[in-house]
């Protein structure tokens, strides 16, 4: 089969490679029809994530048709059914799954004996990710063996398009989740730091949860014009200051929820000299993120405030500002998504015509484009800002 | 390497057949290369600088080599970055300043001045090949700020914004999930007796 496959920094190839088989009775093959590249690949593509390997299979969101099932998954996945995939894999049966925290799942992480080194305990398994969370083969393939597949699964009405239900696995649950723990108020103004596609999940959520002001910021027009759609008061923070322009929205007390949609890789400009400081020592290896929007967050928040981190962070942040956050009286709340937590309640706001995720893609392409792809939405050239793949169809559709 | 990486796989993964088209292009490539050059020639200008001053008659200008040294190690570590432009223009600003060091060694009575002479050739070479990939990275790389696209018909409500906000009031938020108890509300009797009260 073919499939998308890290080989180094910035080295994204489309190769072939043997299909997958079942390997454990709780197993399926799903025929993947959509997958998506995220945010979250590109942090891989820039080999800032530890631990991949040469030949590790991309993607983590992504959907299609079971086509073969292991023995032990017990009818409750059958073959010819059409499912979207959670990118954490979970197990449904240990005490973190059973308290619902599925990406945080006690048996799934293939890698456990690594994962316990570098976080202390063991995550929950990833598709197409670091070895640190299991290694296992993504689904920017044609076909990709679904773990725990009896529990691992979102069943979709065929009501709805591959576009509406695709980003259930992923960027509208992660979106959803880092709204919802900002336990939003009608008097609420919500700040969301990144206007990518995980950010505009995050404003659709909080315009949804009923949030009093959106503000969101960015310094790509597009993605502000989409965020402003979206029901979002918008900040360009290469034209004004976001400090003063959000104290300003809040008469001088600032917002009560700020949301990270950007996490290890904020964006490098002069204008933010602390940006050149974290991309020199990320480059000389001395410090894993660019944790910019934290420190942003951290001194513009409203004291007693929330903070939401759904950005992927992945090791050492330097300069975080604790004495601002330990005297303001701030709460953090962060994670990887607990996908199927969410996805019944999503599935049914979808179908019930509440939203249509499908609003973020810009692009659709045949899988064999994938590469190019990478390039494209990392430079944000030609106004992208998300990518579908469809590895059943050759032809780059647009 | 990716073959190496077979053997730590679980059995059952896909295993990479044969290499299609990459990611990294031409420009990519050679800009990779330049950045490991930049680094093998620095380590050389910091270690070994007597032997380079000695070749182009250039004696008693060796820390002048080592700071160059320390400046290529920089603009090759640019190089291999995703920030790779800014290392290929940093390789083309060091060219620049390594022909003018050079320039004077090609004077008369250096007895070594063939070897300035080629060494010159060499980095007149090197220069128009970093001006080339610096070009070429630039361009491969660049957004155009001045074509975007307007996406501001996708609201994504497929009812309208207005009609949308706040639609999810019927969202039950689990308790673990609920944030400390953020801004309680205002409320003018004193916070102890409130304490009292529960």
């Amino acid at each position: 089969m073919r499939a998308l496959v890290w080989h180094g920094k910035e080295d994204i190839r489309c190769d072939r490679v043997s299909d997958p088989g079942i390997e454990e009775p709780r197993d399926a093959i799903v025929k993947i029809t959509s997958c998506a590249i995220c945010g979250s690949d590109l942090h891989l593509f820039h080999n800032l994530i530890p631990a991949m390997l040469p030949g590790d299979i991309m993607g983590h969101e992504f959907m299609g048709e079971v086509v073969e099932v292991g023995p032990g998954v017990n009818g409750k996945l059958k073959k010819g059914e059409r499912i979207v995939v959670p990118f954490t894999i979970f197990c449904g049966e240990c005490e973190q799954c059973r308290r619902g925290n599925f990406s945080v799942c006690e048996r799934t992480n293939r890698s456990r004996k690594l994962a316990e080194k570098a976080f202390g305990h063991t995550t929950a398994g990833l598709f197409g990710y670091t070895h640190l969370t299991g290694g296992y083969p993504g689904g920017q393939a044609e076909y990709v063996r679904v773990p725990y597949a009896d529990t691992t699964h979102i069943k979709v009405p065929d009501s709805l398009t591959d576009e509406q239900v695709l980003f259930l696995g992923d960027i509208f649950p992660t979106g959803w989740q880092a709204a919802a723990q900002c336990d939003i108020e009608p008097t609420d103004t919500v700040a969301i730091w990144g206007c990518g596609p995980v950010g505009q999940m995050a404003i659709r959520s909080a315009i949804l949860l009923g949030a009093r002001q959106v503000i969101a910021i960015d310094c790509i027009p597009e993605r502000l014009s989409m965020a402003e759609a979206g029901g979002a008061i918008t900040i360009n923070f290469e034209e004004e200051s976001v400090i003063e322009r959000l104290n300003e929205l809040t008469d001088n007390k600032g917002p009560e929820k700020c949301i990270d949609c950007i996490g290890m890789e904020s964006h490098v400009s002069m204008a933010q000299p602390d940006t050149i400081y974290d991309r020199a020592k990320q480059m000389l290896m001395m410090e894993n993120d660019r944790p910019h929007v934290l420190r942003e967050m951290i001194y513009v928040i409203r004291p007693a405030g929330t903070i939401s981190i759904p950005g992927v962070y992945s090791g050492f942040s330097d300069k975080i500002p604790m004495g601002q956050a330990m005297n303001k009286g701030l709460t953090w709340k962060m994670g990887q998504t607990h996908v199927k937590r969410w996805t019944d309640d999503l599935t049914r706001r979808i179908k019930d015509g509440e939203i249509d995720p499908s609003f973020v893609i810009t692009h659709t392409v045949g899988l064999d484009d994938g590469p190019e792809m990478y390039k494209v939405f990392r430079d944000k050239q030609d106004s992208c800002i998300k990518v579908v793949l469809k590895p059943g169809q050759e032809v780059t559709l647009q | 390497m990716t073959y190496l990486s077979n053997i730590v796989r679980s059995p059952g993964d896909p295993k990479v057949i044969s290499s299609g088209a990459s990611s990294l292009g031409t420009a990519d490539r050679l800009a990779r290369a330049l950045g490991w050059f930049s680094i093998g020639l620095g380590l050389m200008e910091l270690i070994a600088p007597h032997r380079i001053t000695r070749a182009l008659g250039m004696e008693g200008q060796e820390s002048l080599i080592r700071a160059y040294g320390a400046r290529e190690i920089g603009s090759g570590i640019l190089s291999l970055s995703i920030d790779k432009q800014v290392g290929l223009w940093s390789r083309v600003a060091g060219d620049g300043l390594d022909v003018a060091t050079v320039m004077p060694a090609m004077r008369d009575d250096n007895p070594k001045r063939d070897n300035a002479s080629l060494a010159l050739a060499m980095l007149l070479g090197v220069t128009a090949l970093d001006v080339i990939a610096a070009q070429s990275v630039t361009s491969r790389h660049s957004r155009s700020s001045r074509q975007w696209r307007e996406y501001s018909d996708r609201s994504g409500f497929p009812r309208g914004l207005e009609a949308t906000r706040g639609a999810a009031k019927d969202f039950q938020l689990p308790p673990d999930m609920r944030a400390a108890p953020v801004l309680a509300a205002v409320s003018d009797q004193p916070a102890q007796e409130r304490a009292r009260s529960h």
